[in-house]
């Protein structure tokens, strides 16, 4: 078990990171990597400080401490509307689909960062990932299933073309086998386009299933950091920190 | 039914201003959850502004032109400069300090322009062309349905058919997650307010040829009654802004035209009152269903 300073090597580098809300932090020195094409699966339990970690990367919170760099841009003091520039999409717990919009115009939400949007910038390809969006293109956000709110989410973020994408407990309310689809999709697009992904998933097996490496938080610090197989198959570990 | 049809055009052509008023509170309570009770005199005083250019240039377009823009330009001075920075927690933090600013801006008017009502004279001839022996629209009142057919259409195609119209609707419905897409929700907001009042002061010129003139006051009571239009609409619904603006708009006139102008007033506030008993989301509201 490795639970050293990792190598400056990564895409995404979280050094020293203590975050949180107000003045009673979450998050207490966090390092973290991700390199390109990887996928990283963050895991623990309630309250270790998963959705936190995200949405201090994403500059939602801001860092008390430590630093982020993304592709060596330093990104404390970069505003939460410029992550995506920079090439960080993020999509949040409860998968924050525009209700009141129509899927196309979610769709089309994921393209807009650009000061000139593509014409369709792309978005028959995101379509061509999620046949079930298709059909529905004209419907608005609140008519959608839990898995198509999911999938119109994460094919938003994919939209924006991004390198590094932060997810949060995609598995949420879905049934298992959407919920390995939409992992399955992950892999591929990694494999394919070599995106990262920082994966924050209560469903460890399935993570693990897809991760290259595991990173276990314990109330707000990093308590193990392993490839993904051997996490999977550390029974201390996973009966200390993850219930299984 | 000639005075029926006279009282229906009249109503249509007042309700067609209570629209574009209405309008403008809409697009601010969509964007920000504020009804901009500052509205008529933030258009007032873009109104005397107009009218003063109007006045010294002989140019009544040039200042319609200024009275529009200056609407763009302090809709977006009042969002950055005050409304940015009001505490959203409560709603009545917002009304108060819209209620604070009619009082100065009002107040400024006074010091400027004095307290008596000065002309605000109409672009086209407000008689009434005469169809089968009943005066029924007169050139202004074309002007009007005009302009606020234009206004409509724009706001329309900018919200539906353009990439920052639907920035603006996103930011509205979902700052977080906008902010996430990279969306300048800030900027956004800003935008939203200075449309809004430029669609007021507009509102503003249209109506005060057809009142007593300009006065720091002047929009007061249209400001009821396109407050009421909204409401009926449902403060959410652009559609029910226009469609509750007509509806005051011939409530006025025909219990104006039947019962006696002094009791107009007192219609509009009834319906207000029967709106929020009945269906207080408005005429138009969706479904609630905007939640997860």
């Amino acid at each position: 078990m490795t639970t050293g300073r990792p190598q400056g090597t990564g895409l995404l580098e979280v050094d020293g990171l203590t975050a949180g809300y107000g003045a009673a932090p979450v998050l207490h020195d966090v390092d973290l990597t991700v390199g390109a094409g990887r996928i990283v699966a963050v895991l623990g339990a309630n309250g270790a400080g998963k959705t936190t970690l995200l949405r201090t990367i994403s500059g939602l919170l801001p860092a008390a401490a430590g630093r982020i760099t993304f592709d060596g841009v330093d990104l404390r003091g970069v505003k939460v509307e410029r992550m995506v520039r920079h090439g960080i999409a993020h999509v949040p717990e409860g998968r924050g689909v525009v209700t009141e919009l129509t899927v196309d115009e979610n769709l089309r939400l994921g393209n807009l960062w650009r000061r000139r949007p593509k014409k369709r910038g792309g978005l028959d390809e995101i379509y061509d990932l999620f046949p079930a969006l298709a059909g529905r293109k004209n419907h608005l956000g609140h008519q959608l299933s839990g898995g198509e709110r999911q999938m119109l989410a994460i094919g938003r973020a994919l939209a924006a073309r991004p390198r590094l994408l932060l997810l949060d407990e995609p598995s949420l309310g879905l049934a298992p086998k959407l919920t390995a689809q939409i992992l399955g999709l992950l892999r591929d697009l990694r494999d394919r386009t070599g995106l990262a992904v920082l994966l924050v998933e209560q469903n460890v097996r399935s993570a693990l299933s897809i991760a290259d490496e595991g990173v276990v938080l314990n109330l707000g610090r990093i308590a193990a950091r392993e490839r993904a197989d051997k996490l999977a198959g550390d029974a201390d570990l996973r009966h200390a920190y993850l219930g299984f | 039914m000639d005075r029926f049809l006279y009282l229906t055009f009249d109503g249509l052509s007042r309700g067609a201003v209570y629209a574009a008023f209405a309008l403008a509170l809409v697009l601010i309570w969509r964007a920000a959850r504020i009804v901009n009770f500052a509205q008529g005199a933030m258009a007032v005083a873009t109104a005397y502004a107009g009218y003063s250019v109007a006045d010294a240039t002989g140019s009544y377009w040039l200042g319609f032109l200024v009275a529009v823009t200056g609407g763009l330009v302090l809709g977006a001075v009042v969002e950055r400069v005050v409304m940015r920075f009001v505490d959203h927690s409560s709603p009545l933090n917002g009304v108060v300090v819209a209620l604070g600013l009619v009082l100065i801006i009002q107040g400024v008017l006074g010091m400027i322009y004095g307290d008596g009502y000065r002309p605000a004279p109409a672009p086209f001839s407000r008689d009434a062309f005469e169809i089968g022996g009943i005066a029924i629209l007169s050139r202004y009142d074309l002007f009007v349905f005009a302009a606020v057919g234009a206004v409509v259409v724009l706001l329309t195609l900018l919200f539906t058919r353009t990439a920052t119209g639907l920035r603006m609707r996103a930011a509205a419905f979902a700052p977080d997650v906008s902010r996430l897409l990279g969306v300048p929700v800030g900027g956004m907001l800003t935008l939203g307010w200075a449309l809004a009042a430029a669609v007021g002061s507009l509102a503003g010129m249209l109506v005060l040829p057809t009142e007593l003139g300009l006065h720091p006051n002047a929009m007061d009571l249209l400001f009821v009654s396109a407050f009421t239009a909204a409401v009926v609409g449902g403060l959410d619904s652009p559609v029910g802004a226009v469609v509750g603006g007509l509806v005051v708009g011939l409530l006025l006139a025909y219990v104006g035209g039947y019962l006696g102008a002094t009791v107009a007033p007192m219609a509009v506030l009834v319906l207000l009152v029967v709106v929020l008993l009945g269906r207080p989301d408005g005429l138009f509201a969706r479904a609630k269903a905007r939640t997860a």
